[in-house]
């Protein structure tokens, strides 16, 4: 019996009618394990791992693909994703992926990396893999500090922004300029797609998830590296709420570091 | 009152960051005064209001992916239904 056709009384003791005729609209991804994760309350790593999650269910590419993931607060990573995942040295996650992909050009490969891996002691790493125009997917996650150690300055903290190895503020004079990477990778020909995106709203997370799905179809169709930017929270190590932390993003993230695409192939440029 | 859709939430997932709670356009989260078993204060739907339009946005900002979302063909009665889906 179709559920337009049942009153709210028989709607209420026919409950399961009501059940079978609900349409889903959002479920967890097939891509993600069932396990908890370690992340603290309100970290956004757990929205960008949904997110990949997705894309991955999306494009049909779970058998296939590869994880790798990094040291740092995602560096049990390989526990949340129904793919095949190995474990990076620090910073050494796109030379590891190189080889997997290398050896398996068939697979779909991907490094989740932070800000502390990949733009301070992993740049040697990156950069020479966009150098070398790997087919890889790069997924950069930049909460402006080291998270897993207790919150110390990073390449990317932000100019005055207190952590527990600059209590006064990161001063510019001693401690130099945060470190826009993503501007800086977008400039080499091996590089086919390189964007920076935030998770502060609801919105910019939809925009985020586009994001990782060209990154992905750039390895897929065979043009490049792609390279996702995503600003993300660190309540914890900021010391915020998680909503204070996502106002910290909006307010004082994203003026310093512009959300946007810096490469988009011109084959990608269509779906954009 | 009917509600057009509803959401399942996954209790024990739940560490009660409160983003859902502040993003739902309807304002139909809210925290539990219990514990689940990992000591977390977890989000539950008000099912007073009966309010839920299924739209997916706590889905959208949730670290934890703890909610299905439903939307219903037409409104239903919602704690009927969640008596099931629970």
């Amino acid at each position: 019996m179709a559920i337009a056709e049942l009153t709210p009384p028989q709607i209420a003791s026919r409950p399961e009618v009501a059940l079978a005729a609900m349409q889903v609209v959002y479920k967890r991804p097939e891509a993600l394990t069932e396990a908890y994760t370690h992340y603290c309350p309100g970290c956004s790593h757990g929205v960008i791992h949904r997110l990949i999650a997705e894309v991955i269910d999306e494009l049909g590419i779970r058998e296939r693909t590869i994880a790798v993931a990094p040291v740092g607060c995602a560096v049990l990573a390989y526990e949340y994703f129904t793919v095949d995942a190995a474990e990076a040295a620090h910073g050494r996650a796109p030379a590891m992926a190189t080889g997997i992909k290398r050896v398996l050009p068939d697979r779909i490969v991907f490094t989740y990396q932070g800000d502390g891996d990949l733009a301070s002691i992993g740049t040697n790493e990156i950069v020479h893999a966009c150098a070398r125009g790997e087919l890889l997917t790069v997924i950069f996650v930049n909460n402006s500090l080291y998270g897993m150690t207790g919150g110390q300055m990073a390449p990317t903290t932000l100019p005055g922004q207190v952590t527990t190895s600059s209590p006064y503020g990161r001063d510019i004079r001693q401690q130099g300029w945060p470190l826009h990477i993503t501007e800086m990778l977008a400039m080499m020909p091996g590089v086919a797609y390189a964007a920076r995106r935030s998770t502060h709203a609801p919105a910019e997370i939809r925009k985020a998830k586009k994001a990782i799905e060209l990154a992905f179809r750039a390895q897929i169709e065979g043009l490049g590296l792609g390279i996702v930017e995503i600003l993300s929270s660190c309540p914890t190590n900021w010391g915020l709420s998680p909503m204070e932390a996502l106002a910290f993003v909006r307010d004082k993230m994203v003026p310093v570091y512009p959300l946007g695409d810096f490469k988009v192939h011109q084959a990608l440029a269509a779906r954009a | 009152m009917a509600a057009k859709g509803t959401v399942v939430i996954d209790r024990n997932r739940c560490k009660g960051c409160e983003l859902c709670v502040y993003h739902c356009p309807q304002h139909v989260l809210k925290l539990d005064e219990t514990y689940n078993t990992r000591g977390y204060r977890p989000v539950i739907l008000d099912e007073r209001s009966g309010q839920c339009t299924g739209c997916a946005v706590c889905a959208v900002v949730c670290p934890d992916v703890v909610f299905t979302v439903y939307r219903f063909p037409q409104p239903v009665r919602t704690p009927a239904v969640r008596a099931v889906a629970n």
